[in-house]
């Protein structure tokens, strides 16, 4: 039997991907160490992966402005798993910063942000779906991917599904909140190259969504492959240091 | 004030239970509801469907039917109404607070507010609102979190979390911990600095109201704690008004049913949804 020669022909509407100029930067592990997994996430796929306790996970901006939806669970307790509210209050402020560390429903430490290249990271904007899609710009946009379709996808494979989404991370993508309340989805800060590192502070489960989103600029409407690479940090760094 | 019970056989420990008839309490459940010493000016009490006094660090919970109006009142100006809402006929379609702030571009709550599910549908609107301090964003308080300001967490105690009350309220409804998204919260306002710090704002003070239309048949859960983020040194509660009536949810001609785009196509798919299932 011989694989379909591409291009395939197909009269499915699937979504766009990254235009052939784009500018790339896979980059590398913002932390030293032993590579446990490094993997690409391609234009508007999900991904997911247990990262053990203490062991760090970096999510390359690898096109720039490409929102990497993320939700994480404590890997044993799947009902215990990321709060905004609870994280932010915590710290006292809106936005996730370098040394914010994401709360749980119990108030107990998921990961901590231990490199961040971005100002600052959004966690109030939560993910786009098809049916919200509807409100925001219209039933024309319904049959369009969106990123809770990618959560519901790879809930699934750890089976988990609607009960388990709530409010999620927009890593790369910038929400401000002006004074009188507006507030919305504005051209992102980050760049080709730019990374968030994550340590974790308990063996969790992470599930991403590549967000295919193309009627905002959640992803610079071209969206791109994002690079997720886990190590066990060395304290002795250059031994092992993650290839480019 | 002392009272002498004299309960060593059946009948006179049912004679015992039984004086209790009539009695009331500064917190309780007025049944009928139109019997409510509260009832909201302008509403015939015939109408109302429920009618309650929530204690401070309480709780309470219902299904209401779509077109009801809930209204909440803020007696001392110390409540503050931690508020879930599920989809009563498929609960896991439930308040997405994301949504809530996002899709109408407004971080702040108030009248005219759709309260927003994942799914795309308006499962409450907020209709009146004398209060203008709520909020979206920083959910309820956990156990741990009690625990490590107040040294106590217990939900029968003096401090209970708002995460605990709801666990409880859930449960009596078949829900469980996976059923528990980020909650909004009424009568406490919190706003966000340009630099993204968290600047209280707290009460309007004594004497307001929030009143919500259920656009669906909803399981509605109300915990009345602490707001997490009030800097108040001890646990700051005050009794709520709970009172709701039939009515009818927001339909076309409605000025809120065009108020945006964005709320007409929100009140378009909850009226497809409705009427498929009707």
């Amino acid at each position: 039997m011989t694989l379909v020669a591409t291009p395939l022909e197909s009269a499915v509407p699937v979504g766009a991907v990254a235009a052939p100029d784009s500018v790339l930067d896979w980059s590398s592990s913002a932390v030293p160490g032993r590579i446990v997994a490094d993997e690409r996430v391609a234009s508007n796929a999900s991904w997911s992966a247990v990262v053990a306790a203490g062991n760090v996970l970096t999510i390359v901006d690898v096109g720039g402005n490409q929102s990497a939806d993320f939700l994480v669970y404590d890997a044993h307790d799947t009902a215990h798993r990321y709060s905004a509210p609870d994280t932010l209050v915590a710290q006292g402020n809106a936005y996730l910063r370098e040394g914010s560390v994401l709360l749980s429903n119990e108030s107990l430490p998921l990961m901590a942000v231990v490199v961040n290249e971005i100002d600052r990271q959004d966690t109030i904007g939560g993910a786009c779906s098809k049916e919200s899609n509807t409100l925001r710009y219209g039933h024309h946009v319904a049959f369009q991917h969106a990123c809770r379709e990618n959560f519901l996808t790879e809930a699934a494979v750890h089976g988990l599904g609607a009960r388990d989404l709530v409010s999620n991370i927009n890593w790369f993508m910038n929400v401000p909140i002006e004074a009188d309340g507006s507030l919305g989805i504005v051209d992102g800060m980050s760049a080709p190259g730019k990374r968030v590192a994550l340590r974790a502070e308990r063996d969790v489960l992470v599930i991403v969504s590549n967000c295919p989103q193309m009627n905002n600029p959640c992803n610079d409407f071209n969206p791109t492959p994002l690079r997720v690479i886990t190590v066990e940090p060395r304290e002795a760094a250059g031994t092992e240091e993650a290839p480019r | 004030m002392t009272t002498l019970h004299v309960t060593d056989t059946v009948g006179s420990a049912r004679a015992d239970a039984r004086a209790q008839t009539g009695l009331t309490s500064d917190f309780m459940p007025y049944l009928p509801a139109s019997a409510s010493p509260y009832v909201p000016a302008g509403v015939d009490p015939a109408t109302l469907t429920w009618a309650e006094t929530v204690a401070p660090g309480g709780y309470t919970h219902r299904v209401i039917a779509r077109g009801t109006h809930l209204r909440l009142d803020d007696p001392t100006g110390d409540a503050n109404a931690h508020v879930l809402l599920f989809n009563a006929d498929e609960p896991w379609e439930r308040l997405n607070a994301a949504d809530t702030v996002k899709i109408p571009w407004q971080a702040y709550l108030g009248t005219g507010h759709p309260l927003l599910s994942g799914d795309g549908r308006a499962l409450a609107t907020i209709v009146a609102d004398t209060s203008g301090r709520h909020d979206a964003l920083f959910g309820t308080s956990t156990d741990a979190a009690n625990l490590a300001r107040f040294g106590e967490a217990r939900p029968e105690g003096p401090a209970p979390s708002g995460r605990a009350l709801f666990l409880k309220a859930a449960a009596k409804h078949g829900l469980a911990a996976r059923d528990l998204p980020p909650n909004i919260s009424f009568f406490q306002g919190v706003r966000v600095g340009p630099d993204g710090a968290i600047e209280w704002l707290g009460s309007a003070g004594p004497g307001t109201s929030v009143t919500l239309v259920a656009e669906l048949p909803l399981i509605v859960l109300i915990a009345n704690v602490m707001h997490p983020a009030d800097p108040a040194p001890g646990y700051r509660s005050g009794p709520l008004r709970v009172h709701a009536w039939r009515g009818s949810p927001t339909l076309p001609g409605s000025p809120r049913f065009d108020a945006s785009p964005e709320s007409r196509r929100a009140y378009l798919n909850t009226l497809d949804y409705a009427e498929a299932r009707a």
